[in-house]
């Protein structure tokens, strides 16, 4: 029961990371609204971050905390999750959000200046 | 047709990055093979020198806080940015571009929960290496607290000669930390006041005092942010 419930987590935690990214990529490269691009792009943050977190989790893995009931329980700090990927996503996510205000900021000027956010009326913005 | 090579595109991509992990396995100790594995040596670090319970803490503000402070750059810069994108002259600024009065329920509420959100910033921020949060999310709680009473009231303004005055003084606590660090141990950013006890309030040295100052300077970005972007107005193109 137990290893067939990690054999399909096993595919579902990394899947539904990939399938964000992706479904934000779509979002980047489909869409024509500026605003529904800067959407996708912090979408493609949130599958990147839910990846990398995933990497460090390992089955029976506590927190990495080390508070009293983990003092009392266990013994040896090899039963924690990896702190590491943690501690790098904490900083990705701070980034992401640079990145995205950033962005707004600058959607706010080109609606300011052309009066519309269609990517397709503003010259030179299409691909 | 654009639609559908986008679509094929994203299918291999997909395909390639998605069977590179299921490779990798999920739970796997994957990272503990070698002898001496980095996330054995960083735990067993916080767990005897430093005595800091929140390990992810450990490693974001001592031994990667050159990266924290490097991090907190890029949040200044950010800030600076959208303050420079989004310039106003200045008898043009006032002006809110939400268009409806909000109701007498939500400005009693807001004002009842004001407080309270503020406090549960802070706990969050001064407990961060104790239990999950820090300086980041702790500032962000607080910015939220913000959010909400600018959005509740209608002419409630947030002082902008405060809000940098906040944020340097908490950028010069954390580079002068580094520096105090720099004269009593020999590197930058070194612990230097003593450990205390595992699972106190006044423990892990240094930490505590980075992650507050953290805390406040990432809230007063935010909130500046928010007001910034709060108070753009669209009809004067240009």
């Amino acid at each position: 029961m137990d290893n067939t419930l990690f054999g399909f987590l096993d595919y579902a935690v990394y899947g539904t990371a990939v399938l964000v990214m992706l479904i934000g990529l779509y979002g980047a490269m489909v869409k024509k609204s500026l605003l529904k691009i800067v959407i996708g792009l912090s979408i493609i943050d949130s599958g990147l971050n839910l990846l990398i977190v995933a990497i460090g989790y390992y089955k029976g893995g506590t927190a990495p905390i080390f508070s009293q009931g983990f003092l009392e329980n266990f013994k040896s700090v090899s039963k924690m999750v990896d702190p590491v990927p943690q501690a790098l996503v904490l900083t990705a996510i701070v980034i992401g959000f640079g990145v995205t205000a950033v962005a707004l900021a600058l959607v706010i000027r080109l609606y300011r200046h052309h009066g519309t956010l269609n990517i397709d009326e503003i010259k030179n913005l299409k691909w | 047709m654009k639609k559908f090579l986008v679509i094929l595109l994203l299918a291999v991509l997909g395909y390639y990055i998605a069977d590179t992990y299921f490779d990798i396995g999920f739970g796997q100790p994957h990272f503990v093979k070698s002898a001496a594995p980095v996330k054995d040596i960083y735990l067993a670090k916080t767990q005897n020198p430093l005595k800091v319970s929140n390990a992810v803490t450990s490693i974001v503000v001592n031994f990667r806080g050159f990266d924290t402070l490097g991090e907190v750059t890029v949040l200044f810069l950010a800030v600076t940015v959208l303050g420079s994108v989004l310039y106003k002259k200045r008898h043009q600024v006032g002006e809110r571009s939400v268009l409806f009065n909000s109701s007498s329920i939500v400005t009693s509420g807001s004002k009842l929960l004001f407080p309270a959100i503020i406090l549960l910033g802070a706990y969050v921020f001064i407990h961060g290496h104790l239990s999950p949060g820090g300086g980041f999310q702790g500032g962000v709680i607080i910015a939220t607290g913000f959010l909400l009473m600018l959005l509740a009231y209608e002419n409630y303004s947030v002082s902008h000669t405060a809000l940098s005055i906040v944020e340097s003084l908490a950028g010069i606590t954390f580079a002068g930390v580094g520096l105090l660090g720099f004269m009593h141990g020999g590197t930058f950013l070194q612990n230097f006041l003593p450990s205390g006890v595992m699972n106190n309030l006044f423990s892990g040295g240094v930490i505590p005092i980075i992650y507050i100052a953290v805390g406040f300077k990432v809230g007063a970005e935010l909130t500046g942010v928010i007001y910034t972007v709060l108070h753009e107005k669209g009809e004067n193109n240009g």
